[in-house]
C-alpha cells in the first residue's frame, strides 16, 4: 500500500432492498484489498413538525417553550431513527461476519445528510459503497437513489454503486475517453489492489482512428502492472447503449467509470452521461472521482 | 443543484404555504403601524415588506426567517421624514442597503461574537417595549369603544387557539380582525380604521428612482441615517437569525445574510419602500406554524400583497384597535419572558447589561445605541472580572537577602494597579526577583507598571532581576501569529 495510514471501506447501510448487497459488495471489497470495514448509517431526520398549529399566536414565553417543544420532538424522532440505525447495523455486521472472512469490523452513526456525512470520512476511505436505489426512492426501474447525484459529486474517493443482487465481481470494464480525467482513473486503478488479478476492459466508444488506438494503448501500458488480463476495445455508436451492449455481450460484472465530465450548466440543461448510466444501471458501477 | 433546490424550497411545502399565510397576517399591522409612525402613508410599509419578503426569500442566508418593515427601521427614519420628505426617505433605504451589501462582503457578522448574550437579550426586549410604545398613540386620546374593542381583540387571540381543532387550523390573528371588523361595520363604531392612516396600495408595487438631486449634500443628508439603518437592520436580522437557528437547528449563512439584507432594501427603495429588517416576532410566529423553507418567506411576502390587493374595500374598514392588539401579541411574543426569570439567577453584572441596553433604547428609540452601550459594559465588566485573575506571592531568602515576588496570572490595564500595589518597596532587601514565568502582559499599561516596579526597587538601593519577561509579554502582539496555533495557546496558558 502506497499510504502509510490504512484506508478502509465504508459501507453505507439504510433501510432500503440494496443493504444487504452494500455488505456482500463491501465485504468483498475489503478482502480483495485486506482493508478494514466500516458499517456506517446516516441518520439524516426530517426536522419538520408534523402536526401544523396555525394558531399564529405569540404570547409570553412563547420562543422558550417552542423551543423546548421543538428539541424534544427532534429527541424523540433522533431516537429512534438511532435504534432504527442499530438495528440496520447489527443486520449488516452478522451478515458480514458470517458470510465472509473480514477480520476488522466497525460500525458507526451520524448525523448529517448523506453528502456531508461521506465528506467527513472520506480522508481515512478507499471506497465507499452505496444502494443504487434508496430508502425513499420508489420501486420502480430508472429510479435513482435521491441523494446519489449528490453524494457523488461532492465526495472526491471511487464510489462503488450496487444494484439489490450480489454477484461476486470476476471482471470489470473502464469507459474510458481518452480525457485527462480518464487517464487519472486509470491510474488510480493501476495503483489499486482491488483491481488485482481481475480481467479488465478497456473500453472506448467512437469511430476507429489511430489516435483512439493511440491513447488506449496508453492507457493498457499503464495498466500491465497489475497483471491482469487486459482486453482493450472501441465500440462505434452512442455512449451509454454501446457501453450496455458491450457489457451484456461480455458478461462484465463491473462498470468502472468517471463522474460528471462537463459544467452544471450544461448538465442541467442536457443531462449527463454519468446520469444517464445511473439511471439505467442494473450491475455494480464504480464512479472515481 | 436540484438538491439544494428542493432543500431550501420544496421540502416542506404544506406547512411552509401554511406558515407564509399565517405571517402574512401577522405582517400587514406591523407595516401599516410603523409607516403612520415613520410619518409616511401605510402604502410605503405595505410595499416595502412586499418587497422585503419576497427578495429575501432568494437572497437571504437564513432560510424560514421573515423579514420586511419593521418597528425598529421606522423609529429611526422619523426625522429625516419629517425635515426631507418621503423621497429622501427612498434615497437612505437605497444607501442603507449598498451599506449593508458591503458589510457582507467585508465578513462583518463576525462581530456579532461580541454581542453576549445578555446584550441580545436586552435588545429583544427593548424591541418589544418599542413595539409596545409605538402602539401608544392609537391607544390614547380615545373613546373606551378603543379600549374595548383592544381588549376584545387580545381576548380573541389568546383564547382562540384554545378552541378544540378550529383554533389549531385557523390564525387567531386572522379571527381578531375579521371579527372586529364586522362588529366595527354593523355597530357602525365611529373609531378609526386602515383607511383614516392614509393611502393603500391600488397597484403593484411600481419603479421608481428617488427623486432626489444627486449631490453631495443629499448625501450628508441620508448618509446618518443610512448608516444607522444598515447597523441596526443588521443586528435584528443577526439576532434572530440565532433565534430561528436555536429553534430549528440549524445553521445560517451570516455574510450571505447581510449581502441578503442590502439587495433586499435596494428593492424595496427603488419601488417606493422603506427599510426593513428580519423581524423577531414574526419569525417565531412562522417556525411556530410550521415554516422552515424559503417557500414560507416568499409566501409570507405575496400572500400580503395579494391580501392587500384583493381586500383593499375591506382593508379600509379594519379598525385600527384590532392592529394594535395583534401588534400587543407581536411585542409580547418578542420579549423574552426567561429574562425576567433569570433576573435573579444570573450576576448583578449580567444583568446591569441587559438592563442598560433596555434603558438606553427606551430613552434614544436607537437600538444601536442600545447594543453599542450593552457591548461596552459588558467588556468592562469582563475586563474586571479577568483583572481578578492576578496574584502576586512572595518569599524571603534570608541567606542572600532576596525577595522573590512570583506573578500568576492575567496584567493588563485593569489589573495593572493591583500588580504594583503588591510589592512592598519599604522593605529593605538587597536582592528583587520577580518572576514573570506564570504571567501574562496583555497591554503596554502592565509593561510600564513593571518598569515602574523596577525603578522604585532601584531607588531603595535593591538589585532588581526580572525572569521570563520573553514568554509573558508574548501576549502583547496584536497578531498572535505563532500564539495562535492550538500549542502556542497552551503555551501561554502556561503549560
Amino acid at each position: 500500500m502506497l499510504q502509510a495510514e490504512v484506508l478502509q471501506i465504508v459501507a453505507c447501510i439504510d433501510g432500503s432492498r440494496a443493504a444487504p448487497a452494500v455488505c456482500d459488495y463491501a465485504a468483498w471489497a475489503s478482502e480483495h484489498t485486506a482493508s478494514p470495514l466500516m458499517l456506517l448509517h446516516v441518520v439524516d431526520k426530517e426536522r419538520y413538525p408534523a402536526e401544523p398549529d396555525l394558531a399564529g399566536n405569540i404570547g409570553l414565553g412563547s420562543r422558550e417553550q417552542l423551543l423546548d417543544e421543538l428539541a424534544e420532538l427532534d429527541r424523540k424522532r433522533a431516537r429512534l431513527a438511532l435504534e432504527h440505525g442499530h438495528h440496520l447495523l447489527d443486520h449488516a455486521h452478522a451478515r458480514v461476519s458470517q458470510k465472509s472472512g473480514v477480520s476488522e469490523i466497525s460500525k458507526r452513526q451520524r448525523h448529517d445528510n448523506l453528502a456531508e456525512a461521506l465528506t467527513a470520512l472520506e480522508a481515512g476511505t478507499r471506497l465507499f459503497v452505496l444502494g443504487l436505489r434508496g430508502e425513499n426512492s420508489s420501486n420502480r426501474e430508472m429510479q435513482v437513489g435521491s441523494q446519489l447525484e449528490t453524494v457523488i459529486r461532492s465526495v472526491h474517493r471511487p464510489i462503488l454503486l450496487v444494484p439489490d443482487q450480489f454477484t461476486p465481481p470476476r471482471s470489470a470494464m473502464l469507459a474510458f475517453d481518452g480525457s485527462e480525467t480518464a487517464f487519472r482513473g486509470v491510474e488510480m486503478m493501476a495503483a489499486s489492489p482491488l483491481w488485482r488479478g481481475v480481467p479488465l476492459h478497456l473500453v472506448m466508444v467512437g469511430p476507429d482512428t489511430a489516435d483512439r488506438r493511440r491513447l488506449l494503448e496508453l492507457a493498457r501500458a499503464k495498466l500491465e502492472s497489475l497483471g491482469s488480463e487486459i482486453v482493450v476495445a472501441l465500440c462505434a455508436g452512442d455512449v451509454v447503449p454501446a457501453l450496455h451492449e458491450y457489457q451484456q455481450e461480455q458478461g462484465i460484472d463491473l462498470l468502472v467509470m468517471g463522474a460528471y465530465g462537463h459544467s452544471k450548466v450544461r448538465r442541467f440543461l442536457l443531462g449527463s452521461t454519468t446520469t444517464t448510466m445511473l439511471k439505467t444501471a442494473t450491475q455494480p458501477l464504480i464512479i472515481l472521482r | 443543484m436540484m438538491d439544494t433546490l428542493r432543500k431550501n424550497w420544496f421540502s416542506n411545502i404544506r406547512s411552509d404555504l401554511l406558515a407564509g399565510t399565517v405571517v402574512a397576517l401577522a405582517l400587514i399591522p406591523e407595516a401599516i403601524a410603523f409607516s403612520i409612525i415613520a410619518g409616511v402613508d401605510p402604502k410605503v410599509g405595505l410595499y416595502s415588506s412586499f418587497c422585503i419578503a419576497v427578495i429575501i426569500a432568494f437572497t437571504g442566508g437564513r432560510p424560514g426567517m421573515i423579514s420586511a418593515a419593521t418597528g425598529a427601521m421606522a423609529l429611526l427614519m422619523v426625522t429625516l421624514v419629517k425635515e426631507h420628505g418621503l423621497q429622501y426617505l427612498l434615497a437612505a433605504t437605497l444607501l442603507t442597503g449598498i451599506i449593508q451589501i458591503a458589510a457582507g462582503y467585508l465578513k462583518l457578522a463576525g462581530l456579532m461574537r461580541f454581542v453576549s448574550r445578555s446584550v441580545v437579550t436586552g435588545f429583544v426586549n427593548a424591541l418589544a417595549i418599542l413595539i409596545f410604545m409605538a402602539q401608544l398613540p392609537e391607544l390614547t386620546g380615545v373613546t373606551w369603544h378603543v379600549y374595548a374593542m383592544t381588549a376584545a381583540g387580545l381576548a380573541i387571540i389568546y383564547l382562540f387557539p384554545l378552541v378544540p381543532v378550529v383554533g389549531r387550523l385557523v390564525p387567531s390573528p386572522l379571527v381578531c380582525i375579521v371579527g372586529l371588523t364586522i362588529v366595527a361595520m354593523v355597530i357602525g363604531l365611529d373609531i378609526r380604521t386602515v383607511g383614516d392612516m392614509g393611502e393603500l396600495p391600488d397597484t403593484l408595487p411600481i419603479f421608481l428612482w428617488p427623486d432626489v438631486p444627486l449631490t453631495l449634500e443629499t448625501l450628508l443628508i441620508i448618509l446618518p441615517y443610512s448608516l444607522g439603518l444598515a447597523v441596526v437592520g443588521l443586528l435584528e436580522s443577526l439576532m434572530t437569525a440565532t433565534i430561528v437557528d436555536d429553534l430549528t437547528d440549524t445553521t445560517s449563512d451570516r455574510d450571505r445574510e447581510c449581502k441578503g439584507q442590502g439587495i433586499a432594501n435596494i428593492g424595496a427603495g427603488l419601488f417606493g419602500g422603506m427599510a426593513g429588517c428580519a423581524m423577531i416576532g414574526q419569525s417565531v410566529i412562522n417556525v411556530k406554524s410550521g415554516g422552515r423553507t424559503r417557500l414560507s418567506t416568499l409566501t409570507a411576502g405575496v400572500f400580503l400583497m395579494i391580501l392587500v390587493l384583493v381586500l383593499d374595500q375591506w382593508l379600509v374598514q379594519i379598525p385600527m384597535a384590532a392592529l394594535v392588539a395583534v401588534m400587543i401579541m407581536v411585542s409580547i411574543g418578542t420579549f423574552s419572558w426567561d429574562s425576567v426569570r433569570n433576573l435573579r439567577k444570573y450576576p448583578l453584572s449580567t444583568n446591569i447589561v441587559m438592563l442598560v441596553t433596555v434603558a438606553v433604547v427606551v430613552a434614544t428609540h436607537n437600538l444601536a445605541y442600545g447594543v453599542l452601550a450593552g457591548v461596552l459594559l459588558a467588556a468592562l465588566f469582563f475586563a474586571n472580572k479577568i483583572g481578578h485573575y492576578m496574584l502576586v506571592t512572595s518569599e524571603f531568602d534570608g541567606r542572600t537577602g532576596t525577595r522573590r515576588y512570583t506573578v500568576v496570572g492575567q496584567v493588563f490595564f485593569s489589573s495593572a494597579e493591583k500588580f504594583l500595589d503588591s510589592f512592598d518597596f519599604r522593605e529593605a532587601v538587597d536582592n528583587v526577583v520577580i518572576d514573570l514565568h506564570q504571567a501574562h502582559f496583555w497591554d503596554i499599561t502592565a509593561v510600564g507598571a513593571l518598569d515602574k516596579a523596577v525603578i522604585r526597587f532601584r531607588r531603595e538601593g535593591a538589585d532588581v532581576e526580572v525572569l521570563g519577561l520573553n514568554e509573558a509579554s508574548a501576549t502583547i502582539v496584536d497578531r498572535f501569529g505563532e500564539h495562535g496555533k492550538p500549542e502556542g495557546v497552551g503555551q501561554i496558558m502556561g503549560q
